[in-house]
């Protein structure tokens, strides 16, 4: 069975650098780390301290609020070093993989079981982590009863990993993840794939497909819950991202915690744009440096996409979620009347002596250069313009800026994540942090509301 | 080191001081700033707030060099000296390089003080205030002279100046933060102030004042006539200008506001490069020939007869108000101000028309005052965020409703 979902408001930011569609196995890499603020808002209680052997799977730390949230080791290796910030919060768990990798075993799931038993397993094997849910876009409470769970198959945002090309020939775990997931609702998985695309989630057994169609942020998990389903007071969503299928159902097949992913090196810094078989938690300069930038280039490399994607150094890591990097220029330099004379080079929705109406099949080399500076809110609509869900984008910043709880949850906080403010901000004249704002809303309605 | 080094060196050296917003405010007209994205998205579209503002300024040009040559032309032609215009737009009687510098002489004083002071303002208040110089004044300042008369003096400019600034826009935060159009505070600052210099019949051409001083010490030369089309209808004269010399822009009037033509021009170029909203245009204008032909309707149906004082401006052919006055300019540059209007689309309907619909209504019933449009979008500016109110409470009760289905 499928849906179309249309979208006309939105905005493709094309850019140089997509990933050809190849994949290379990376260098193994010698250390993996794992970051607990990837998991926002988990207060982590670490169980393998420093020097610990483990195996991949085995648990690194657990949830705070709920001890059987196990989070695991990607690799086998030894612990040997636990980053802690201010009041000891731990930043960073890292582990020196061993050469030969040795898996926790947790046997082939049989996959009648029940959702008790089947939350029990995803919650000790590690793959929970995956799940998100909505409200506040954290990781789902293990306590709660998803109205529906949503995956999004369709890759929109710029420079993005195509999911068609990495889960091709994935369909047996990608099928027994969403079978697994289908157990914990009563509303049914909710799957978008392209219009034009022949995705392997297409005809998946125990979920809805949608076919989505329209510029980004066409793609976006939120976009599909705003179309389908929206969240109401009271009521939680799951989203689980389309890559981390694959490591559920991996594991429900095999029993064995394998968080292995197919990455896509992209951006106009990058001499070969490509995809590279990884594993997360990996150092990005397994990657970044074969046919990739110079070392101590003026790059930006990004885990995750331009839009929304995680800033890293490029001896960092790729972080939980991700199945990008991007590698654009520094703008760290001035330009001579960048506010008044003509453009050419750059992405605007606007025709303001900014020319990219004119081509809009043209793929530009953008820079992370700010193009103005910070200010207050001035420019009405332009938001909209960009804005497919049936919220008032700047009227819901405003009341995330004054802090106002009620109105907040009157124009449909409940319903948003930050990335679905990507492209405001990226359109955005007054250079406002929509992301950050609508993140720190969030966190504040999670603190007071819960 | 060149150039750039140089300032950026010097923006190190201020950085964190008290004079860090004004030093920057002049580097940035230079150079766009070398920061960069941190969190969030790590690109951004290349608009920022300057190059909206100039796009407004830009729309803005051909009414400032119009209104030049204007000032020169409505001066000889009332001094008798010249010719009215014969042959449409391009005509050689108005387009001489005498009446541009006239006209040149006596408005650069205007933009200068205007943006002399206002801009001082403003940097004043960055640094004490310690935020960044912003731009909302670069329109406001080109404003500020086009819809000023031509005789004004120069300190009248200076107290408005001064008031509409602070009290219209740095009392609430500066720019964005505002709630009335401070273009417009400025000017409602100058009529209510100073009432009897600024409306009558002489201010609006150049010389008119000063030959009236010169008649009433005794000096025999004619008098000048500097009535707008405006009074003249408000005091039911006849108007001995076409529907063309109205549409072209060769009347008296507000230094820039007068040619319909080029405002139109303006707003086609503000709504293709999307940064006014034609929403809030197009309902305006709705809005005032909806007004004005039920106007026309109620003298057609024999309620008004020419014994009333409201006649001549309710015979007024209902399309002609979009002509005269500063209706046009009030509808493209004014109410169109991104702060102070609706901030919702559909709001942005309701905004418009009742400005258009309000302006009208007060150019009629108000002849001692006759030009409305200020008056209205100032109204509309207050109720901007009522309208907005219920708008967005529209999209709230949807989705309480959505709740309440699920619950049900």
């Amino acid at each position: 069975m499928s849906k179309d979902i249309k979208i006309k408001k939105g905005l493709d930011i094309k850019l140089i650098g997509e990933a050809e569609q190849t994949v290379e196995n990376a260098i193994v890499s010698n250390f993996y780390t794992i970051k607990p603020e990837d998991f926002h808002s988990i207060i982590p209680k670490l169980v393998a301290k420093q020097g610990t052997r483990v195996k991949a799977g085995e648990t690194l730390f657990f949830n705070k609020d709920n001890e059987a949230m196990k989070f695991v080791s990607p690799v086998s290796g030894e612990v040997t070093e636990v980053q802690r910030g201010p009041r000891r919060r731990i930043d960073a768990i890292k582990i020196t993989a061993d050469k030969e990798q040795t898996y926790v075993d947790h046997g082939k799931f049989d996959l009648s079981a029940d959702a008790e038993k089947t939350k029990a397993h995803l919650l000790a094997s590690g793959c929970w982590s995956f799940i998100k849910q909505r409200p506040y876009d954290v990781i789902a409470k293990a306590d709660s009863t998803p109205k529906a769970i949503f995956i999004s198959g369709y890759a929109s945002a710029p420079l993005a990993a195509d999911l068609d090309f990495t889960l091709t020939g994935k369909e047996a775990e990608l099928q027994a993840a969403v079978t697994a997931l289908s157990k914990f609702t009563t509303g049914g998985v909710h799957i978008s794939v392209g219009a034009n695309s022949n995705s392997p989630l297409a005809n998946l057994e125990n979920a809805t497909t949608y076919k989505v169609s329209g510029p980004h942020p066409s793609g976006n998990v939120g976009t599909l819950i705003n179309k389908v389903n929206p969240v109401n007071k009271g009521e939680t969503v799951w989203a689980v991202n389309a890559q981390d299928l694959v490591i559920i159902g991996e594991l429900l097949l095999t029993g064995k915690f394998n968080p292995e992913r197919i990455v896509a090196l992209a951006g106009s810094s990058v001499k070969k744009p490509r995809y590279f078989r990884t594993k997360l938690g990996s150092e990005i300069s397994t990657m970044i440096y074969d046919n990739g930038v110079e070392r101590d280039s003026n790059d930006r490399f990004i885990s995750g996409n331009v839009l929304s994607g995680k800033r890293v150094q490029p001896d960092g890591y790729l972080d939980y979620y991700s199945n990008v990097i991007s590698v654009i220029p520094e703008g760290n330099d001035y330009e001579l009347f960048g506010w008044n004379k003509p453009v050419f080079d750059k992405v605007s929705n606007t025709r303001a002596l900014t020319f990219s109406w004119l081509t809009p099949n043209k793929k530009y080399d953008l820079s992370t250069n700010m193009n103005g500076e910070h200010r207050n809110f001035v420019l009405t609509g332009n938001y909209e313009q960009v804005f497919p869900l049936d919220i008032y984008p700047m009227q819901i910043l405003k009341a995330c800026l004054y802090k106002d709880l009620d109105e907040m949850e009157a124009l449909g906080m409940y319903e948003v994540a930050p990335e679905d403010f990507a492209l405001t901000e990226f359109v955005c004249v007054s250079k406002q942090p929509h992301q950050q704002i609508i993140r720190a809303g969030l966190d504040l309605m999670l603190e007071e509301i819960g | 080191m060149g150039l750039k080094q140089n300032l950026h060196n010097l923006r190190e050296k201020y950085k964190g001081t008290k004079m860090a917003p004004a030093f920057n405010a002049i580097h940035t007209f230079l150079y766009t700033p070398n920061d960069t994205a941190h969190g969030g998205t790590h690109i951004k579209a290349a608009d920022d707030l300057k190059r909206t503002m100039n796009t407004v300024i830009m729309a803005l040009i051909p009414c400032l060099i119009f209104g030049m040559f204007n000032a020169g032309y409505q001066h000889y032609l009332a001094a008798g000296e010249i010719e009215a215009v014969s042959s449409g737009f391009f005509s050689s009687e108005f387009w001489s390089l005498q009446n541009f510098s006239l006209g040149f002489w006596k408005i650069l004083p205007i933009l200068i003080v205007s943006y002399g002071v206002g801009l001082g303002v403003e940097f004043l208040f960055a640094v004490i205030k310690g935020h960044e110089v912003e731009e909302g004044y670069l329109v406001t300042g080109m404003l500020v002279p086009l819809i000023v008369p031509i005789d004004i003096p120069l300190w009248m400019l200076v107290v408005a100046v001064i008031f509409g600034v602070v009290i219209g826009k740095e009392v609430f935060g500066g720019t964005g933060m505002n709630i009335l159009n401070p273009a417009l505070t400025i000017r409602a600052f100058l009529f209510f102030a100073y009432p009897t210099w600024m409306s009558g019949d002489k201010v609006w051409v150049e010389g008119a004042v000063e030959r009236t001083r010169e008649i009433a010490n005794g000096s025999t030369a004619d008098a000048i006539s500097g009535e707008t089309i405006l009074g003249s209808l408000a005091q039911s004269h006849g108007v001995d200008y076409s529907v063309m010399d109205m549409f072209f822009g060769f009347i008296p009037g507000s230094i820039g506001e007068t040619s319909t033509l080029l405002i139109l021009l303006g707003g086609l170029f503000l709504i293709f490069t999307k940064i006014g909203s034609w929403r809030i245009m197009l309902s305006a204008v709705l809005g005032a020939l909806v007004m004005g032909y039920i106007f026309n309707l109620v003298v057609a149906a024999g309620w008004i007869t020419d014994t009333s004082k409201f006649y001549g401006l309710m015979n007024t052919e209902f399309w002609h108000h979009l002509l005269i006055g500063g209706m046009a300019f009030g509808i493209v540059y004014m109410a169109t101000d991104p702060v102070t209007a609706s901030q919702t689309n559909k709001g942005k309907w309701i905004y418009g028309f009742l400005i258009g619909f309000i302006s009208i209504m007060i150019r009629v019933f108000n002849p001692a005052y006759p030009e409305g449009v200020m008056l209205a979008i100032l109204l509309m500016n207050v109720f901007a965020p009522t309208i907005d109110h219920y708008v967005v409470q529209g999209n709230v009760k949807r989705r309480l409703k959505r709740a309440k289905l699920k619950t049900a």
